[in-house]
């Protein structure tokens, strides 16, 4: 084989697995959509958002609402803690701590990142749910799955923000610096705002976290279906329904949770695109 | 900076340093809270038998052999999977494509869309494509392919820098001595992207062993000993889950396996720190 051929050869097998590789995601829409589609077409859109959940009885019900409802309570409650805390953490990291600290911090969050869903769902069970139980039964709630969530997705927003602080070119500091600001100012006037986009850019990839999910909502929150009155009622999320029906669920009701998949892998696509993460070249 | 200067700045900034200070040590404290909760309340149940047994009365007895050997064997599996597709993916991206080609925009957007796609999601997908559509059943090939989409983004993104922190030299002097594409590819860009794949497996490795949702309707809950690759394997995490929430009494167990479960991962993890510090190091020479 000559050098030419060879080098041909290999281009089109490199092609192949890079190909292989985006066609993956492709698959999933195609798959999920197609099983979707049979639901879609005999229930319908408007019953998805107006009918009860009852997908085994007589006169079945695939009302997703309360589910929806119950993924977008505990995410945003997730959201709405983990982001001060998590800019907090990032500030102190460059800013406030004594460089061997900042090390520590920045290793522990990278280790908490890495701990697997069902643990922080295990710890939720275990630990904070007695313990929210002390105070307001069930126990079971939104409440918790939004701590638990909140634990889960800070060591995101924290991680992302202590890059986009890191990457604030260093002669916008010398210039702050020059001005005599105090440090305060240094970090929340000059800082922050310059590392915004990095920043949004955590925040999006930890909603994506959140919203998607499943392990540890599903040991924490209880599993009504039931729109929440309070912080402290049980709820069952999107993720979590599909996790413990898909089992045993057949015809429409399967259906209806390929649906229920189409939904989260919708809402991770709108929120991929809001923050402008897909853009192609951005590796260039 | 002169120490008056900075004694200046102290005083303005109390009240921010009062709430970074507080917000870092409540973050090392609920570290140390969720690790060593869990730790505690597993520690005791850990022995050599708990790791060399079958599990007996739904998990309360026993040990998890059955359970270590699926995960493996799923982890295999994934990695058979996307190691080969993933080098090739990524060298396609760093070395044979223009970046901004349209091919390599393609490629980057749909792997960034795959990255974020929510894991019971790919369980579902995993069902129907591998479990039904290719007629693998719930199995330790489904549960392992399953998992190999998903860490498909990762191992390439990390090979990818690997090629890239390779110098221009080596590609130009590799041209100057005559070698063709493919020769200088294999015997000088691959050894040199090491490190990068390295990391990406390290930390697709980390991401597969966390896994659990995506593995609920794919690799299933059998926790018998597996005797091939096309049998039903439970998972590490599967097995937590199981113990923690459907058998009565299994909290100690489930904290045990979480425990066996973090030990191997913060294993995973320390390799890929110390990896990623060996690579960006050769990068350095550039």
């Amino acid at each position: 084989m000559s050098p030419s051929t060879k080098d041909a050869l290999l281009i089109a097998l490199l092609r192949a697995c890079a190909v292989a590789a985006a066609a993956v995601v492709v698959l999933i829409v195609a798959f999920v959509a197609r099983d979707s589609w049979p639901a879609l077409r005999d229930i319908g859109i408007v019953r998805f958002l107006s009918d009860d959940w009852s997908p085994t009885g007589a006169d079945p019900g695939f009302g997703i609402m309360p589910m929806l409802v119950a993924t977008l309570v505990t995410s945003a409650g997730a959201i709405t803690l983990a982001t001060p805390l998590g800019i907090a953490s990032a500030v102190f990291a460059h800013f406030y701590a004594p460089r061997g600290l900042a090390v520590l911090l920045r290793r522990v969050m990278e280790l908490l990142a890495g701990i697997p869903s069902v643990v922080y769902g295990l710890w939720g069970l275990v630990v904070l749910v007695p313990l929210l139980l002390r105070f307001a039964p069930p126990g079971q709630s939104v409440l918790a799955g939004t701590l638990v969530l909140t634990v889960m997705i800070l060591p995101t927003v924290a991680l992302m923000a202590d890059v986009a602080l890191a990457a604030v070119p260093a002669p916008t500091l010398q210039a702050a610096h020059a001005l005599a600001l105090p440090r305060h100012a240094i970090a929340l006037k000059v800082a922050v705002p310059a590392a915004r986009s990095g920043i949004v850019t955590g925040i999006v990839l930890a909603a994506g976290r959140a919203v998607g999910e499943t392990m540890a909502v599903l040991m924490v929150c209880g599993n009504v279906v039931k729109l929440p009155t309070s912080v402290f009622d049980p709820v069952r999320t999107l993720t979590a329904n599909i996790a413990l029906e898909m089992g045993y669920a057949l015809a429409d009701h399967r259906a209806a949770l390929f649906v229920s998949g189409l939904c989260l892998l919708l809402m991770w696509m709108a929120l991929a695109s809001t923050a402008g993460l897909v853009r192609g070249g951005r590796h260039a | 900076m002169p120490s008056a200067l900075r004694a200046g700045f102290r005083r303005g900034d109390g009240l921010l340093g009062l709430v970074v200070w507080g917000v870092a040590i409540a973050t090392l404290g609920l570290f140390s809270w969720v690790v060593g909760d869990v730790g505690l309340r597993g520690v005791s149940e850990l022995s050599i038998a708990f790791l060399r047994e079958s599990p007996a009365d739904a998990g309360r007895a026993g040990g998890i052999a059955p359970i270590l050997v699926s995960t493996g064997l799923i982890l295999l599996v994934c990695l058979t999977a996307a190691i080969p597709i993933g080098v090739g993916a990524a060298a396609l991206l760093a070395e044979f494509t223009r970046t901004d080609g349209a091919l390599g925009r393609t490629v980057r957007v749909s792997l960034d869309v795959l990255s974020g796609v929510p894991s019971i999601v790919f369980g579902l997908f995993g069902n129907v494509f591998f479990c039904v559509t290719l007629g693998l059943g719930f199995s330790i090939v489904s549960g392992g392919l399953t998992l190999a989409c998903m860490v498909l983004p990762l191992v390439i993104r990390a090979t990818e820098e690997g090629f890239r922190s390779v110098p221009d030299e080596i590609r130009q002097g590799a041209a100057a001595l005559g070698f063709s594409r493919a020769s200088t590819f294999a015997k000088l860009l691959l050894p040199a992207a090491l490190p990068g794949l390295g990391v990406g497996l390290a930390l697709g490795i980390g991401r597969a062993l966390a896994e659990t949702a995506a593995l609920l309707f794919t690799s299933g809950y059998v926790d018998r000993m597996p005797t091939s690759l096309s049998d039903s394997g439970r998972a590490l995490s599967i097995h937590i889950y199981d113990l923690a929430m459907n058998v009565t009494g299994g909290e100690p167990r489930a904290c045990a396996t979480a425990l066996v479960l973090v030990a191997v991962l913060v294993t995973a993890n320390m390799a890929a720190a110390s990896l990623t510090t060996r690579a960006s190091s050769a990068s350095g020479i550039r």
